[in-house]
């Protein structure tokens, strides 16, 4: 065997000397092993097997360093690891929140057979994810007092999307309301995938506070085909949108909301507001930031729409000896049985991470879940009332908020965030980065982790930051 | 098994939370306020351990178990990058920072990772550049089928079809219509390609561009690639790689190399990222020169200094397709996986992948029906037509090897071959472990011989026997709550 056609284009650094054996540490064969596989396919040599590759599709350059030993890419790895800061004191959310990991979650993911397995497409030897993701899909319906729940979709943003898709097909219409409240991250996602497609989008105007009726008064006509709401919104506030759901539902159109789980210890849910499909970022059910992902989106909708719900969902039957088990259920809507005519493309989906939120909330259970929720809400209570203290700077006090707030600054966000770097602390994030016009605004959010001291330090800090 | 919810005891908590030190604030008013609590669990830790400990002993996995689905990769996955991606310095970063004015330095070792794992796969497959955002394959393929779209705009180009070959994975055509545009499907020829003939005869102005996964998913790698590269561009169309075959041909063949102008990468298939029971996968897009400017933002680039930051400032983009830089988590593991293995060990798991499978087809090819008698690339592809004149269809077997201990093949897919049972071995796999198999295979076919009936009553010695599946659908229990 050679070790094929390599010219020295590239920049990457240059391989050694190939070697054929022994081979890297995930193969097993040896070199006996090749002599005996070849003699059985009746080959002379590895090379003969790739007869249909013809010289003309030989790669133009394949130059790339030399492998390395497992020590070697730990300490290479661990050395970037700690190039990134853990000595700031976490004050940003913006819908990614700093909540605690807890190790049982992580250890019982970490076991192979649940984290080396595949889609559960059979189901006598996947009862294992079945019936966690069916346990993880009811706790997600107890949350949200919503019906039904999908095994997951990738993340919050794609949930929030697909979510629309779906209230598109339902009612056949073409226009979207979307409240200005809803996280920016997510409209701009949302505007990416549709930009090719011939949809309407409006948007209410932007207020840090609750939703504006007298814009969804406006903006709601018959062509309507979802409204789209978060709670608490973007800026950290909480509202009861029961309201500006039935007048959707009047005119026949859906309403999309899009939750914060955690929250949902404390306040209205979407069910009870009405909505007919809920999605949300997961991240805050024990799943580590990990500098964005993986992540867990996910779906619920009420029983009657269930069929046009994209992405896995299990459900529950019998075996033949009667006994309960479970299994991949409503498969007639994926690609892989309807191709092009599928609700949806989602495949890979983020099950491990359903699971691991299933265990966080196992583990939290029903009474730390309210617990939970209470302290975050205690802990930014506490930290707004004490930045309000400072002088010039301005808490938005317009409605509730949940673990997050809108602080209005005498100068730039983004240079008080800068200076509050230099004294230990990730402040907030600078609301200007979305929105025009509110250059001078900080969104704080303060969860579990944060302590009165560390609360206090920021507040005097902050201080310090914008003296005149 | 009972669920988590029916050992409940009130009372337990599995979490110990901390004391407030702050005063208890005020409440919200009542009508922000849930009515009722939410029905979770109530457990002690230990409680939860165990549920969940002898939940995972109810699963088939790598680890435990040969796993040879088709399509699917399931190699295995090193344990070192489990480790890795959980060092707190990249599992607790959060991803707003180096959007932060003066941030972008708190998150050098991360943006740097994201950066270099770009330029692996770049040399890997021949392109220019990734984005590293999709969360999965069939997330790469819309973000892809996105670009395309953005090109043909650009152009001006009035464009409607996207080609794909009738053994594409279920993927292709979906992610295809939801990005906007209508499918034609062509067949596949005697030999298991794509019919060079029906695709001239449907190729038009029209044509947005052709999605191909090469090798296909009949196990061959279509030798007339660049023919069929060559016809898609005279139409000004795009050539699309869905990349999760790409762990047959590294070191063989680059994509890039032969035409195609797009591709997509499973991290969770080639790169041996673990596929956790159904996801977290990643599937970065790459790109050559034409569809460049359309990638999505934000991009990693490499400042004079050294210094890696955020570029959001490319007008062409076709915007976010994820709120952030991708499954960070995953890519790191498979940029990992990429460090250890190096060039040569790269090239080594595509060569013995290939050899696994050959292995297995010649030693299964007497005994069940080849669907295309010739050398196969990563997987091989036969139908259990000879079982189903038994009475034993590839379901049977299916279960049959399920008592084996052995996780079945791929069954019904591709949707060309009748009883497909599509084996991918992966080359992590011994050759013990195939003999093994192979061996099992053989017993199923000769008890089709002699006791079909028997397949019946499979699998026998799990901890269910098969589902009711009808059921399932029918009464639609989804939640335990009713």
């Amino acid at each position: 065997m050679t070790a094929g056609n390599r010219p020295t284009s590239s920049s990457l650094a240059s391989s050694k000397t190939f070697q054929e054996f022994p081979l890297n540490p995930y193969i097993a064969n040896t070199e006996t092993d090749v002599k005996d596989m070849l003699r059985s396919i009746g080959a002379k040599s590895i090379d003969d097997l790739f007869v249909d590759i013809k010289p003309e599709h030989a790669p133009r350059s394949f130059n790339l360093p030399a492998g390395l030993s497992e020590y070697e890419v730990m300490r290479k790895l661990t050395g970037l690891a700690l190039k990134n800061s853990n000595e700031l004191v976490p004050f940003i959310g913006g819908g990614f929140y700093d909540h605690y990991v807890p190790a049982a979650s992580s250890a019982l993911i970490s076991r192979g057979e649940f984290y080396t397995a595949y889609t559960p497409y059979q189901p006598e030897a996947a009862q294992g994810t079945l019936q966690a993701l069916f346990e993880f899909q009811s706790m997600i319906c107890t949350l949200t007092e919503m019906d039904v729940a999908n095994a997951s979709v990738y993340e919050g943003g794609t949930a929030l999307y697909e979510a629309m898709m779906m209230a598109i097909r339902i009612t056949n219409r073409t226009r979207i309301v979307i409240d200005g409240g809803v996280s920016p991250i997510y409209r701009k996602l949302i505007k990416s995938y549709t930009h090719n497609l011939h949809f309407e989008f409006v948007e209410t105007p932007v207020a840090h506070g609750q939703s504006d009726r007298a814009a969804f008064e406006k903006l709601l006509d018959q062509n309507t085909a979802a409204v789209i709401l978060q709670n608490p919104n973007f800026f950290g506030a909480v509202d009861d949108h029961s309201d500006i759901i039935a007048k959707a539902h009047a005119i026949g159109a859906l309403v999309v909301e899009s939750v914060y789980p955690l929250s949902l210890g404390l306040l209205k849910t979407p069910g009870a507001m009405g909505a007919d499909i809920v999605t949300g970022e997961g991240q805050s059910l024990g799943l580590p930031l990990s500098f964005g992902g993986p992540y867990l989106g996910f779906m619920a909708t009420r029983r009657k729409y269930m069929r046009q719900m994209p992405g896995r969902i299990v459900g529950e039957t019998v075996d033949g000896e009667g006994r309960r088990c479970f299994v991949n259920t409503l498969q007639a809507r994926e690609q892989h049985i309807r191709r092009e005519k599928a609700t949806s493309n989602i495949c890979t989906n983020v099950a491990l991470c359903a699971i691991q939120a299933g265990i966080f909330m196992a583990l939290v259970g029903k009474e730390g879940f309210k617990n939970l929720a209470r302290l975050n809400f205690d802990k930014a209570e506490f930290a707004r009332q004490e930045i309000a203290k400072i002088k010039g700077v301005e808490v938005k006090r317009s409605s509730p908020t949940f673990n997050e707030f809108t602080v209005s600054l005498p100068k730039d966000a983004s240079d008080v965030v800068e200076a509050m770097i230099a004294k230990g602390f990730a402040a907030g994030f600078p609301l200007g980065r979305y929105y025009q016009g509110m250059e001078k605004y900080l969104l704080v959010a303060v969860t579990e982790k944060r302590t009165k001291d560390e609360i206090l330090a920021y507040a005097a800090a902050l201080k310090e930051v914008v003296k005149p | 098994m009972k669920l988590i919810f029916e050992k409940s005891v009130s009372g337990r908590q599995g979490l110990k939370l901390p004391v407030s030190d702050v005063p208890v604030q005020g409440v919200l008013p009542g009508k922000y306020l849930r009515s009722s609590d939410a029905q979770l669990p109530e457990s002690s830790e230990l409680d939860v351990v165990r549920h969940f400990t002898q939940l995972s002993q109810r699963n088939f996995s790598v680890d435990a178990n040969f796993y040879p689905l088709g399509s699917c990769t399931m190699k295995y996955n090193p344990k070192f990058t489990e480790k890795v991606a959980a060092l707190s310095g990249f599992a607790e970063l959060h991803p707003l920072l180096p959007q932060l004015r003066g941030g972008e330095k708190y998150a050098q070792g991360a943006l740097e990772v994201l950066f270099e794992a770009e330029r692996w796969l770049c040399e890997i497959t021949g392109m220019k550049a990734f984005t590293m955002q999709p969360l999965a394959g069939a997330h790469g393929e819309l973000t892809g089928i996105m670009l395309v779209a953005a090109y043909h705009k650009a152009k001006g180009n009035k464009k409607k079809y996207i080609i794909v070959p009738d053994s594409s994975h279920g993927t292709n055509p979906a992610s295809a219509a939801i990005a906007g545009y209508e499918i034609i499907s062509v067949p596949s020829d005697k030999k298991g390609v794509m019919d060079l003939e029906k695709l001239k005869s449907v190729l038009t102005d029209e044509v947005a561009g052709l999605m191909m996964t090469c090798p296909d998913t009949h196990g061959v790698f279509n030798s007339q690639i660049t023919e069929i590269s060559r016809l898609i561009h005279s139409v000004d169309g795009i050539m699309y790689y869905d990349g999760a075959n790409l762990n047959a041909t590294m070191g063989r063949c680059r994509p890039g190399d032969v035409g195609f102008d797009v591709v997509h990468l499973n991290l969770h298939k080639t790169f041996a990222t673990p596929h956790g029971g159904g996801g977290p996968g990643a599937g970065p897009v790459g790109v050559g020169e034409k569809l460049l400017k359309f990638l999505p933002v934000s991009r990693v680039v490499k400042g004079p200094q050294g210094i890696f930051a955020l570029n959001y400032d490319y007008p062409d983009s076709i915007g976010y397709i994820a709120s952030f830089y991708g499954a960070f988590g995953v890519i790191l593991k498979a940029y990992a996986y990429m460090l250890l293995l190096g060039q040569d060990g790269l090239k080594q798991t595509s060569d013995h992948a290939v050899l696994n499978a050959n292995y297995i087809l010649s030693r299964l090819k007497g005994a069940y029906q080849l669907s295309f008698d010739r050398v196969c690339m990563h997987e091989c592809l036969f139908s259990a037509s000879k079982q189903v004149a038994r009475g034993v269809h590839a379901i049977d077997i299916a279960k049959f090897l399920i008592d084996k201990k052995m996780h079945p093949p791929t069954v019904y897919f591709p949707l060309t071959v009748k009883e497909a049972i599509m084996i991918e071995p992966t080359e992590t796999e011994s050759k013990e472990s195939l003999d093994a198999f192979v061996e099992a295979m053989l017993e199923a076919d000769a008890l089709s011989q002699k006791d079909p009936e028997a397949f019946h009553a499979l699998p026998k010695t799990m901890p269910i026997s098969r589902p009711d599946e009808t059921r399932a659908a029918r009464e639609v229990k989804v939640n335990c709550f009713g």
